[in-house]
């Protein structure tokens, strides 16, 4: 037997990293000469959980730390990563430094939007003096990014008199809560987005973070923007818009208009499609191939982290599921609709993608 | 002796019998609101308990991954629960999640606390048919 070369033994090695992997990762056919052919990481929703001392809820922990692992054996590298909210649980600034502190394993630029629970404990005070600005834009190889932070409410609420911040967090933290309140982007950020987008051309793709879905799912969880229309009529001169959203822990996608949207599955746990209650209605767009149902023996079963590919200028969310088959939701040029490249065909999908 | 005894039992049940106003199948409007009120008030309980009452050891709650107690198909129990290797009750799985996500020491199946987490595990699903051992 021909003892290896070195050569040999690193592309060996390289094949049983890429096999312990999910396979897609090195799979990436980028267009040729295509300025925008490049890939970002999307993690979301960690929950970091402080329960004292120096204690955190070890299988969320667990949750980031593998999506963080990963994350940093993609091949292509990512040209960024995206969090996409929802570090924190309660909003504590142990929760976010100790989330924070997992996140600086990735290797490369890391860019933030503000979820709900990172913000209600004292209106983002921490998480700012952490990471700056909660909106704001950015041009990467032809593509417009932008972020917002769509999960603010109504003033009157946020600002009345609370004993504590933690209070009004743990009203926000009930994703059940009767008394909830919808999440919105608002005034101020809409006219920003509005000239921000003024110079804009309109065949540049525009790719826009946001915490909750911008498009209106159910009320009573909160997948839902209270001003999601209005957001979406700045958007719609564009040619190709891809909103990319966290909050719902599922995979979601729709399309209205110009514009698609795909959500991100959480590093820390499911959450049931809201058809699951049966007491209310719920508008689940009709285009959605629901993720498998949860075992919750596997922790870690019905989470995970996607990469974007950006080769056609549409975002490709490639979605890696702990062992579970990863799944590929991207733009159909012909549909003119994100689809599952494998279950989108109802003759295709398999049991466990049935809720109820 | 005895004969005086059964006989004394007998006027007693008797007279039991004639001035008790209810009688067993014979119940008002006013009584199936008071028992209705009774379960709502376990419920409440139990809606509680789920939203971060069970005062969990790492303070991870039931609501957390089952908004509304959704996805936990209280209709489908008793089912065979592959992990466990056998079929399980609803109580049974409730204290699964008890010791695992929840960290915390599971419940007596007929205490008050599993009473109430069942009382509004099942309210939320009222009017989903029975389909027992249903995957």
């Amino acid at each position: 037997m021909k003892p290896f070369n070195r050569r040999e033994f690193l592309k060996r090695s390289a094949v049983v990293a890429a096999g312990t992997l999910p396979l897609s990762l090195v799979e990436v056919a980028f267009g040729k000469n295509n300025a925008q052919n490049f890939t970002f990481a999307y993690i979301s929703d960690s929950h970091i959980t402080h329960i004292k001392g120096k204690e955190f809820v070890r299988n969320w922990d667990r949750g980031l730390m593998r999506a963080v692992a990963e994350t940093n054996l993609l091949d292509p590298k990512p040209d960024f990563v995206f969090y996409g909210g929802d570090i924190a649980q309660l909003g504590k600034p142990e929760e976010i430094d100790h989330g924070l502190e997992i996140l600086s394993g990735l290797s490369g630029k890391t860019h933030y939007v503000m979820g709900e629970h990172d913000y209600y404990n004292d209106l983002g005070d921490y998480w700012q003096k952490q990471l700056g600005a909660d909106h704001y834009s950015f041009d990467h190889k032809g593509v417009h990014f932008i972020v917002l932070n769509s999960i603010l409410t109504y003033e009157k609420w946020m600002y009345q008199k609370w004993d504590k911040g933690m209070d009004r967090m743990k009203q926000m933290a009930r994703l059940d809560n009767p008394h909830g309140q919808p999440f919105m982007v608002g005034d101020a950020q809409r006219a920003w987005l509005k000239k921000d987008l003024a110079k804009i051309d309109k065949d540049t793709p525009i790719v826009v973070f946001s915490h909750s879905p911008l498009q209106k799912i159910y009320k009573g969880w909160n997948f839902w923007t209270e001003d999601a229309e209005q957001v979406q009529a700045l958007l719609q001169d564009f040619n190709k818009v891809s909103v990319l959203y966290g909050h719902v822990h599922q995979i979601q996608y729709n399309q209205i208009g110009n514009i698609s949207f795909n959500s991100a599955m959480a590093t820390a746990w499911p959450w049931p499609y809201p058809k699951a209650y049966t007491q209310v209605a719920s508008y689940m767009p009709k285009l959605t191939v629901e993720m498998n149902r949860a075992d919750p023996f596997f922790e870690r079963d019905a989470t995970g982290w996607q990469f974007i590919n950006m080769d056609t200028g549409n975002a490709d969310l490639h979605y890696l599921l702990p062992d579970n088959a990863n799944r590929v939701v991207a733009f159909d040029k012909q549909a003119g609709h994100p689809a599952d490249t494998q279950f989108q065909d109802v003759s295709k999908r398999i049991p466990p993608q049935s809720h109820y | 002796m005895n004969t005086k005894i059964a006989l004394l039992t007998l006027n007693i049940l008797s007279a039991l019998l004639i001035t008790a106003p209810i009688k067993a199948d014979n119940f008002s409007e006013n009584d199936v609101i008071r028992w209705q009120n009774e379960y709502m008030s376990v419920v409440t309980d139990g809606e509680k308990l789920f939203h971060g009452g069970l005062k969990s050891k790492n303070t991870v709650s039931c609501d957390q991954c089952h908004p509304n107690a959704s996805n936990i198909h209280p209709e489908t129990y008793p089912k065979f629960q592959q992990q466990l290797g056998k079929v399980a009750l609803l109580g049974e799985m409730i204290n699964w999640c008890i010791m695992n996500p929840l960290e915390s020491e599971p419940l007596a199946l007929n205490s008050k606390d599993m009473v109430a987490l069942q009382s509004y595990i099942h309210y939320e699903r009222r009017g989903v048919p029975l389909a027992p051992g249903k995957h």
